[in-house]
């Protein structure tokens, strides 16, 4: 039963199986067990972050290819979505009509970037996407009576996800709000997408994939068209992406380009992969979630280091929380040389010798 | 093949043996360079038609041409980097924006120079702003060459990852060291202003940047397909193994092409940050995606198919940047995919081993 609901893809360690258990359960109970508003928005952003990385993931990591696309995608899902919300009103038709229409577009644009990039070598692919997506992002925040430009856009979400929607009173837990029912939208959404996402990277598909990533002359010699997997891969990745963006629209009832396409949240993805681990789908929830902890906890913990270094100058400078992605860029060159299966290749080690 | 109108003869080409049939010249290919009066033939047919006086496209070519030789100055380091040792420096926009402060830093106390309204002493000033910026991105670039690419040589995957970290660390180091509120970048007095001919606006920066870029482009001509250096870096960029086991150290040539290559960068982004007159920490991150456009489109390695590139990029940037400016950027994606469905290796493919 659990080995067909992970498509045979354990996480082969016992400590990994445990953290991602735990990761899993804190989850599923976060409206639960924290009432603060804080940390379910923060779970929320882990369910949606780990979809995005679990996508980026199968071209970075299973694929071999690098893209900077990705936030391209992950926004177009969230202005799909709330465009579609902003312009034709708050129902569950308008909701499907503009994701279904976000996923299309996006769908069409990875598969020309493959074809254009792709076709003669892969290493275009790295400098097309980072063209194409920093001028979608300049597009977007061009035609702002459209998009709302640098503001982005509020809209409302349909009533069953406000938070002024009450389903039941529960004796213990208490009011069960729209709120609550948006947050396991989103997560049941984001298991569900996940569990799709190893799905494909077990299958014959995704064994081509890696393959084509070990050796893509060998692959291609044994008679796999390597331009067709690889476009293939970059067009589901984007869908699911396209997917992260509507759900992350859907639970902060906004959309913008700080939110969804800007190149920081790249890097963010980037670090997740390689310190979660490249090449694993369990990587993604680990990166992920350690991640988004890190930004919202870490960043106040350099706070109160740069205070109290505040009388010697360079350190104050280095520890303020706007640097953090100094450490962090620092951490993922160096996860890049020593560690670059992260976290979970190195939890596997000791298991995969002995077995 | 660097420089692509010529062939590109094997060592010792020049000198024939007694009787031996000369090496036929390959076919010089001129065609992608027609797409430059193309475009502007182009562009000027449109705007007589939208009722642009002429004066205003003369005056968009030239400063088309100024920031094409911008982004040739800063693009042709990185170009040459990828055809010699096959390394594709996401960080390559780090050295534009360290570049472009390290001038900002120099020139602040040579303050009288440039508000002198005189034009050798302004000159002087940018002079030794821009060679402090060339000398401190060339060091820069060879501890990033030491350190950060040595070890993840032919892997390309990890390159692009590590270079893009390191273009990370490098922005907020610079927001460390200068701070990451924008900076002015005021142009020398005698520079400012534009010369007038008739109702033709010429500005003056705009004639020192086509004179540089000229100028770099040319040395670097001549470097390469005149000098024993350059035809170690030809050979090299054709096939390193060959080159090395000659006996000659491909490593240090690597380093010497990698410094010069960031110097060069630093140089562009210090025009470039004139041009624009302030300099924040992200100029790198703006100018990289217009370069990465140019050097694909012009064949990755190839330094001539580099400056053509430059200059149908920066044309197209201006020309669409004045009719429709919105779209801009979108312009120079559709020319770039225009072109790669008429040679999917860019206009000058560099032919490798």
């Amino acid at each position: 039963m659990l080995r067909a609901i992970l498509s045979d893809d354990l996480p082969r360690s016992r400590l990994l199986s445990a953290v991602l258990l735990a990761i899993v359960l804190l989850l599923a109970l976060a409206p639960l067990l924290f009432g603060g508003a804080q940390a379910i928005n923060t779970a929320a952003k882990i369910c949606v972050f780990i979809v995005l990385v679990a996508s980026y993931d199968l071209l970075l990591g299973y694929t071999g290819i690098v893209s900077f696309a990705h936030t391209m995608f992950y926004g177009l899902g969230g202005y799909g979505v709330g465009l579609a919300l902003y312009g034709w009103g708050a129902s569950w038709t308008v909701v499907g009509t503009g994701l279904a229409i976000a996923i299309i577009t996006g769908i069409a644009l990875a598969f020309l970037i493959g074809l254009f990039s792709l076709r003669v070598r892969a290493i275009f692919f790295a400098m097309i996407t980072l063209a194409v997506a920093s001028a979608f992002a300049i597009m977007a925040a061009q035609f702002s009576e459209f998009t709302g430009g640098e503001d982005g856009r509020s809209f409302r979400v349909p009533e069953l996800l406000r938070p002024a929607y009450t389903l039941t009173e529960l004796p213990i837990i208490g009011a069960i709000t729209g709120r609550t029912l948006a947050y396991y939208l989103v997560f049941v959404a984001a298991v569900l997408l996940f569990l799709a996402a190893l799905r494909i990277v077990n299958s014959p598909f995704g064994r081509v994939l890696q393959a084509i990533r070990e050796n893509d002359f060998r692959a291609e010699a044994l008679g796999y068209r390597t331009v067709g997997y690889r476009i293939a891969a970059n067009c589901i990745a984007a869908a699911m992406a396209v997917l992260a963006g509507g759900l992350n629209a859907l639970w902060l009832r906004y959309t913008g380009p700080d939110t969804t396409l800007s190149f920081s949240i790249m890097v963010d993805i980037l670090l997740m992969v390689v310190i979660g681990g490249m090449g694993t789908m369990y990587g993604a929830v680990l990166g992920a979630s350690l991640f988004v902890l890190a930004q919202n906890y870490l960043q106040k913990l350099m706070a109160t280091a740069a205070q109290a270094a505040e009388a010697v100058p360079v350190i104050a400078q280095v520890l303020h929380p706007d640097r953090w992605l100094l450490w962090l860029g620092i951490l993922f060159v160096l996860s890049v040389y020593f560690f670059p299966a992260g976290i979970v290749g190195k939890l596997r080690q000791p298991t995969a010798s002995g077995s | 093949m660097p420089n692509a109108g010529e062939p590109v003869p094997a060592s010792g080409g020049e000198e024939q043996l007694d009787g031996a049939a000369p090496i036929p010249r390959a076919p010089g290919d001129y065609l992608p360079v027609l797409l430059l009066p193309g475009l502007a033939v182009g562009a000027l047919a449109i705007m007589t038609w939208q009722g642009v006086p002429f004066s205003t496209w003369v005056t968009l070519t030239i400063a088309a041409l100024a920031m094409g030789m911008m982004i040739f100055v800063i693009a042709s380091g990185l170009t040459l980097v990828f055809g010699l040792m096959d390394v594709l420096n996401f960080g390559h926009g780090a050295f534009i924006a360290v570049g472009a402060y390290l001038a900002m830093t120099t020139l602040i106390p040579l303050a009288g120079w440039v508000e002198a309204n005189s034009l050798p002493l302004n000159l002087l000033a940018l002079g030794l702003a821009m060679l402090v910026a060339m000398l401190g991105t060339g060091a820069i670039g060879l501890a990033f060459e030491r350190v950060i690419i040595m070890p993840v040589y032919g892997q390309h995957l990890k390159q692009i990852l590590i270079t893009t970290g390191g273009l990370i660390v490098a922005e907020q180091l610079i927001h460390v060291v200068w701070g990451g509120d924008q900076k002015p970048m005021p142009l020398p007095t005698a520079l400012r202003g534009a010369i007038v001919i008739g109702n033709i606006a010429l500005e003056k920066f705009r004639l020192l940047a086509v004179a540089i870029g000229l100028i770099i482009f040319l040395a670097m001509l001549v470097v390469l397909n005149r000098s024993k250096l350059g035809l170690l870096i030809r050979a090299g960029v054709e096939n390193g193994e060959m080159v090395e086991a000659l006996g000659y150290r491909i490593r240090r040539l690597f380093a010497l092409v990698f410094v010069a290559g960031s110097a060069l960068a630093g140089l562009g982004g210090t025009l470039w940050a004139l041009y624009r007159e302030t300099l924040t920490a992200s100029i790198g991150s703006e100018v990289i995606v217009l370069v990465f456009i140019v050097i694909i489109i012009g064949g990755l390695g190839s330094v001539g198919g580099c400056f053509l590139g430059a200059l149908l990029v920066a044309q197209m940037a201006n020309y669409t940047g004045y009719l429709a400016p919105k779209v801009a950027i979108a312009s120079n994606i559709l020319l770039m995919v225009g072109i790669l469905m008429w040679r999917p290796q860019g206009l000058y493919p560099v032919a490798k081993r």
